[in-house]
C-alpha cells in the first residue's frame, strides 16, 4: 500500500479495517449457524462453507494485507503462486478419477 | 556499507526489501499448506463411509479461537495505522491486544488437543465400542464420560456433523476384564491421538503446523513490541515497516484458520 497516506487518510482507512472486522466476525456466525442447519445435501453443505471461507479470506487478504491496492511486482508473486496451487490441487483430484494413473484405491 | 532499500521503496518496483521478502515466503507458505489442504482432500475423500468422523470437535471452542484471531487481526492493522498516525501509545496497546489474543488461541489449542488425548476408543470382548472421555483408570475398571457405544451401520450413514451431535452420551463404567486384549496382553483402547486414524493424524498435522505459526509470530510481535521498540525513536519509518511485515505474516495465520475451521470443525 502507498505510503504516503497522512494521518486524515488513516482514518478513513481505520473505518474500513473495522468494517472489515465485523463483516468477517457476522461471516463466522452464519458459518457456524449453517453447520447447525440440518441441510441434506453434503455438496451444498461444502459450497456454503467453502463460499463463506474465500469471502472471509478475501476480506483478509484484500483489506488487512492491502492486496486490493497492492503493488504490480506483487500481484506477479501472487499469480505464480496462484498458478501452482491450483496446479497442485488439479493434480490432486485428477489422480481421484479411476482412469488417472495414480488412483488411490 | 548500507543495505539499500531497507525503508525507502525502489524507484521501478516501488516496494522495500521486506515487502518482496515476505511475499515471496507467503508463497512458499501457500504451498506447503494447500500440500497439506490436498492431503486431507485425498484422505478424506479416500475413506471409506463411516470412517471419516463428523462432529468430533467442539465447535463453540472453534469459533471462539477464529474470532480470537480475528481480533488479533484487526488489532494488527490498527497497531501499524497508529504508527502511520505516530501514536506509539496506540500501538503499544493494540499490539498487547494480539500477543493476548495469540496466548489465547494457544491456551484454547491446547485444551482441545487434552480433550483429544483423554477421548478413548474402547473395543469389548463382546464386539461393542465404547468411545467417551476416559476420567478414571482404576485398577479393575475404567469410567468414560461423554460416552456412547460406537453403532458401525449408524455410524457409516453419518454424513454431517449435526447429526453426530444428536447421539445420546452417558457415563459408562466398563471392567477390565470385558476389554479386549491386544498382542502383548494390553487393553485395547486407543486416544485420538494422531496415531488414532487419518482424520486425527490429518487434524494434528494441519492444526499443528498452524500452532507453531501462531507461536512464531507471536514471538516476532513480542519482540518489536518489547525489546526492539527502541527503534521507533532512532529510524520511525524502518521500525513502521517491520511492523507490517510482521503483520502481513500474522494476517496470513489468521487467512490459515479461517479455511480450516470449517473444513476440520464443521463439514
Amino acid at each position: 500500500m502507498s505510503d504516503n497516506h497522512d494521518a486524515h487518510d488513516f482514518q478513513k482507512h481505520v473505518k474500513r479495517y473495522l468494517f472489515v472486522f465485523y463483516a468477517l466476525i457476522v461471516g463466522t456466525v452464519i458459518t457456524v449457524a449453517a453447520s447447525w442447519a440440518h441441510i441434506d445435501s453434503v455438496a451444498i453443505t461444502v459450497a456454503i462453507a467453502l463460499f463463506i471461507a474465500c469471502m472471509k479470506g478475501f476480506l483478509v487478504a484484500g483489506y488487512f494485507m492491502h492486496l486490493i491496492s497492492e503493488r504490480k511486482m506483487i500481484y506477479g508473486i501472487l499469480l505464480a503462486t496462484v498458478f501452482f496451487f491450483a496446479g497442485l490441487m488439479y493434480l490432486t483430484i485428477w489422480s481421484m478419477q479411476p482412469e488417472s494413473l495414480v488412483h488411490i484405491r | 556499507m548500507d543495505i539499500p532499500y531497507t525503508s525507502e521503496p525502489r524507484q521501478d518496483t516501488g516496494l522495500f526489501n521486506a515487502k518482496v521478502g515476505i511475499w515471496l515466503f507467503l508463497a512458499s507458505e501457500v504451498m506447503l499448506f494447500g500440500a497439506l489442504f490436498s492431503s486431507y482432500i485425498l484422505l478424506r475423500v479416500g475413506a471409506e463411509p463411516g470412517e471419516w468422523p463428523h462432529g468430533l470437535l467442539n465447535i463453540p471452542l472453534g469459533m471462539t479461537n477464529t474470532i480470537v484471531l480475528i481480533v488479533s487481526s484487526i488489532t494488527v492493522v490498527m497497531a501499524w495505522a497508529s504508527l502511520k498516525m505516530k501514536n506509539f501509545a496506540r500501538f503499544k496497546l493494540f499490539q498487547s491486544i494480539t500477543l493476548l489474543c495469540a496466548l489465547a488461541f494457544l491456551g484454547i489449542k491446547s485444551y482441545e488437543y487434552h480433550d483429544k488425548f483423554t477421548h478413548y476408543e474402547v473395543w469389548l470382548k463382546d464386539g461393542k465400542i465404547a468411545d467417551g472421555h476416559l476420567v478414571e483408570n482404576n485398577a479393575d475398571t475404567i469410567v468414560l464420560h461423554h460416552a456412547h457405544y460406537v453403532d458401525k451401520e449408524a455410524a457409516a450413514k453419518v454424513t454431517h456433523a449435526w447429526q453426530e451431535r444428536e447421539i445420546k452420551e452417558e457415563e459408562i463404567t466398563i471392567k477390565k476384564s470385558d476389554i479386549r486384549l491386544r498382542e502383548g496382553g494390553k487393553l485395547d483402547m486407543e486416544s485420538y491421538g494422531p496415531w488414532h486414524n487419518t482424520y486425527t493424524a490429518i487434524y494434528f498435522t494441519l492444526t499443528g503446523l498452524h500452532a507453531l505459526h501462531v507461536i512464531g509470530g507471536a514471538i516476532v510481535i513480542f519482540f518489536l513490541w518489547g525489546p526492539l521498540s527502541g527503534m521507533w525513536k532512532t529510524d520511525p519509518e524502518r521500525y513502521t515497516n517491520r511492523i507490517e511485515i510482521s503483520g502481513l505474516f500474522w494476517h496470513f495465520v489468521d487467512l490459515v484458520w479461517i479455511f480450516l475451521f470449517p473444513v476440520l470443525y464443521l463439514l
